[in-house]
C-alpha cells in the first residue's frame, strides 16, 4: 500500500481494500524504519495518529468519507498544531506547544486526515537545505549525502521516501517547489491568499503562502481542495469561493499556449536540466501546445529585491519572540535589556540572526528609500512582466533549480550561493503567483523539476496541465531505494 | 567591506540580538556580501514606479468592532518562562 498515490489510497479505502488504521499503521512502520537517517520528521505522534486512523474508519464506515478521510499526512513544523509541539525548526520555539491549530491544519483535520508527525525545516523557513535546522538535517532519500533542499526539505524528503503519501509545506520564495524538484516529487505553492496564514509561524508575511507537497498533482489537487479557502481570521486571506480543485484535472491540452522566458534559460543551469525541461516542453508541443519565447526582463532583479524584502518582513516578525511570552528564555538575565538580547541570540541561528541584521539594516533610518523602497518598486516591475507575459500565454514554464541536489555542507558556508538557489522561484513569491514544481526526469541520477507558473488563482489549470503531463509520464512514480531498515 | 562592523554593532543593538566578540568580524564579511548582492537594485532606475507592498495591491479588510475572542489567557500564560498573579514576569525595570 505504500505505493500507492495519495488519489489510489483514498479509493483503496473507499472500496475497504484496507483500513486507515492499517494503513496509519503501516506508514509509521516506515517512518520507524527510515527516519533515523533521514532525519525528516521532527515529531512522530503515533497514538494520535491510530487515534485519528479509528475515528476516520468509523466515518468511513458509516459512509462519511470525504477524499481526505483516513489519509495519513505529514506536517510541516511551521503549522501550529494544538497540543503538539510547534518548534518551526528553531531552538527559540523548542519548548513551544500551540493552544490552537492553524487554519489550514484545522481545516485537513476537519475532513478526516490523520496527522502522522511534524516534518524537518530550515530555522523559521529560511534556508534552501535544510541545513538551518536545529534539529540537523533532513536528507536526500535519493542519496543521503544530499540535501533534501528547503526550507519545506523534511516534507519533501518524507513524501518521497513513502513515509506519508502527502504532506503540507511553505513557499515564501521556492521552499515547496525547490524541495519538491530535489526530492522528485510534486509541490504546489497557490496564488497569495488562497490558504490562510493563521498559525503558520510568520516569516515574510506580503510572500508566505502554504500549499501541498504529494506524488503526483491530482494528489495536490485533494490536499488543495482541503486546505484553500477564505479566512475571516487571517487579514490577507483571499475572498473566493471554495473550489474543487480535481475538476479541471482531465481537460485536453490543445491551443495551451506555453511561455518560455529566456531568463530562465541562461548561463548558470545545469546542462542536464536543461536537457529534462526541454524534452518535457517538447511532450507539451507534441499534445498540442504552442510556445511561445518571451521575456522577463526584471527576473536578474528578483534574488536582490527578495533578500530585501523577505529579510525586512523577517525582522518585524521576528521582533515578537522576547522570551516574555512563549519560547525560549535565557537563564538568569541581569535586567530586561539582557534578557532580550541574550535570549535571541540563544535561541536564533546563524543564518537566522543574519537575515533579522539585513533586515533591520534595510528598514533602519536612512537606509529605507534606499533599500525596501526600492525593492518594493522593482518587486512591481517583476509583477508587471509577468501580467504582461500572461496576456499572451497561459502557463510558464521552465526549470524549478538551477542544479539537482548538492552535497550537505557544499554551500553551508556561503549565503549568497545558496540563496542563489532560488533564482527562479523567488519571482513568483514577490509577484503572489501560483506555481508547482513537478518531476520531469534526472540529472546525474538525481531528480529534476519542471517548473510551472500560472496567472493569479489559475490552479486548476496548472494542476490540469501537470496532471495531462503525468498521464503520458512516470518520473512522479519514480521511488528512491532506502537504505537499511525494511520495506513494505 | 560594504559596511564596517561598528555599523553591524549598531544594528544588531537595534534588532537585540547579542552577538559575541569572536564572531563579529565574520557576520560583518557575511552581511556585507550579502548588501553587495542586494546593491545590484541602485543600478534601476525606478522613479515614478509605485511601491509593492501586497502582491495583489490589497488592502486590509474591514470588520465589525464587536469581541469575537474568547478569553483564554490561563492558556495562553502557560507558555511563559515566567508568569504571576496573571502577570508576564521580567527582570526589574524600575527601582
Amino acid at each position: 500500500m505504500l505505493d500507492q498515490t495519495l488519489v489510489q489510497l483514498s479509493d483503496s479505502l473507499a472500496a475497504g481494500a484496507f483500513s486507515s488504521e492499517e494503513l496509519t499503521s503501516a506508514l509509521l512502520a516506515q517512518i520507524e524504519a527510515h527516519n533515523g537517517d533521514l532525519n525528516a520528521v521532527i515529531t512522530v505522534t503515533p497514538e494520535q495518529a491510530l487515534a485519528d486512523a479509528r475515528a476516520a474508519d468509523q466515518r468511513i464506515a458509516a459512509g462519511d468519507k470525504a477524499p481526505l478521510t483516513g489519509i495519513p499526512l505529514l506536517h510541516k513544523d511551521i503549522f501550529c498544531t494544538e497540543g503538539i509541539r510547534t518548534s518551526c525548526g528553531s531552538r527559540m520555539l523548542d519548548n513551544f506547544v500551540p493552544p490552537y491549530d492553524a487554519t489550514a491544519i484545522a481545516r485537513l483535520k476537519a475532513t478526516g486526515a490523520v496527522m502522522l508527525g511534524k516534518t524537518n525545516m530550515d530555522e523559521f523557513a529560511m534556508g534552501s537545505s535544510n541545513e538551518s535546522s536545529y534539529y540537523g538535517p533532513a536528507r536526500n532519500p535519493w542519496d543521503s549525502t544530499r540535501v533534501p533542499g528547503g526550507s519545506s526539505g523534511g516534507s519533501a524528503a518524507a513524501v518521497a521516501a513513502g513515509f506519508a503519501p502527502g504532506a503540507t509545506g511553505t513557499d515564501t520564495g521556492g521552499s515547496i517547489r525547490q524541495p519538491a524538484a530535489l526530492c522528485g516529487i510534486t509541490g504546489l505553492k497557490p496564488t497569495y491568499g488562497r490558504v490562510s496564514r493563521l498559525g503558520m509561524v510568520a516569516f515574510a508575511s506580503s510572500l508566505d503562502q502554504g500549499g501541498p507537497m504529494a506524488r503526483s498533482a491530482a494528489d495536490c489537487a485533494l490536499m488543495l481542495s482541503a486546505m484553500a479557502g477564505f479566512d475571516p481570521a487571517d487579514s490577507t486571506s483571499a475572498q473566493r469561493e471554495a473550489e474543487d480543485f480535481s475538476s479541471d484535472l482531465e481537460r485536453d491540452l490543445d491551443g495551451l499556449r506555453i511561455g518560455l522566458p529566456r531568463e530562465y534559460f541562461g548561463d548558470g543551469l545545469d546542462s542536464g536540466i536543461a536537457a529534462v525541461v526541454e524534452e518535457a516542453i517538447n511532450s507539451f508541443e507534441q499534445r498540442g501546445a504552442t510556445l511561445v519565447e518571451l521575456s522577463l526582463p526584471h527576473s536578474h532583479l528578483a534574488v536582490p529585491a527578495y533578500y530585501v524584502i523577505a529579510p525586512a518582513e523577517a525582522s518585524t516578525n521576528l521582533s515578537r519572540f522576547d522570551g516574555v511570552r512563549y519560547g525560549h528564555r535565557c537563564e538568569n538575565p541581569a535586567d530586561l535589556h539582557d534578557l532580550y538580547t541574550r535570549t535571541r541570540e540563544e535561541g536564533f541561528g546563524a543564518e537566522v540572526k543574519r537575515r533579522i541584521l539585513v533586515g533591520t539594516y534595510a528598514l533602519s533610518a536612512g537606509y529605507y528609500d534606499a533599500y525596501y523602497r526600492k525593492a518594493q518598486q522593482i518587486r512591481r516591475l517583476i509583477q508587471q512582466d509577468f501580467v504582461s507575459a500572461f496576456s499572451q500565454v497561459d502557463v510558464i514554464m521552465g526549470p524549478t533549480t538551477p542544479h539537482p541536489a548538492w552535497v550537505l555542507g557544499e554551500k553551508a558556508n556561503d549565503p549568497v550561493a545558496m540563496y542563489l538557489e532560488d533564482i527562479y522561484t523567488l519571482s513568483v513569491n514577490l509577484a503572489g503567483l501560483p506555481a508547482m514544481s513537478i518531476p520531469a526526469g534526472n540529472s546525474d541520477g538525481l531528480p529534476a523539476g519542471l517548473q510551472l507558473i500560472g496567472d493569479y488563482f489559475s490552479e486548476s489549470r496548472l494542476l490540469n496541465i501537470a496532471h495531462q503531463f503525468q498521464q503520458h509520464s512516470d518520473w512522479h512514480l519514480q521511488r528512491p531505494e532506502l537504505d537499511g531498515g525494511s520495506e513494505q | 567591506m560594504s559596511v564596517e562592523q561598528a555599523e553591524i554593532e549598531k544594528i544588531a543593538e537595534l534588532a537585540r540580538i547579542r552577538i559575541a566578540e569572536a564572531e563579529v568580524a565574520e557576520v560583518t564579511e557575511r552581511i556585507s556580501s550579502i548588501l553587495d548582492l542586494v546593491g545590484q537594485m541602485q543600478a534601476v532606475d525606478t522613479a515614478g514606479v509605485e511601491p509593492m507592498a501586497n502582491p495583489l495591491d490589497a488592502s486590509q479588510r474591514l470588520r465589525v468592532d464587536e469581541v469575537t475572542e474568547s478569553d483564554r489567557h490561563q492558556e495562553f500564560q502557560q507558555l511563559a518562562p515566567a508568569v504571576e498573579n496573571d502577570l508576564y514576569l521580567v527582570p526589574k525595570v524600575i527601582d
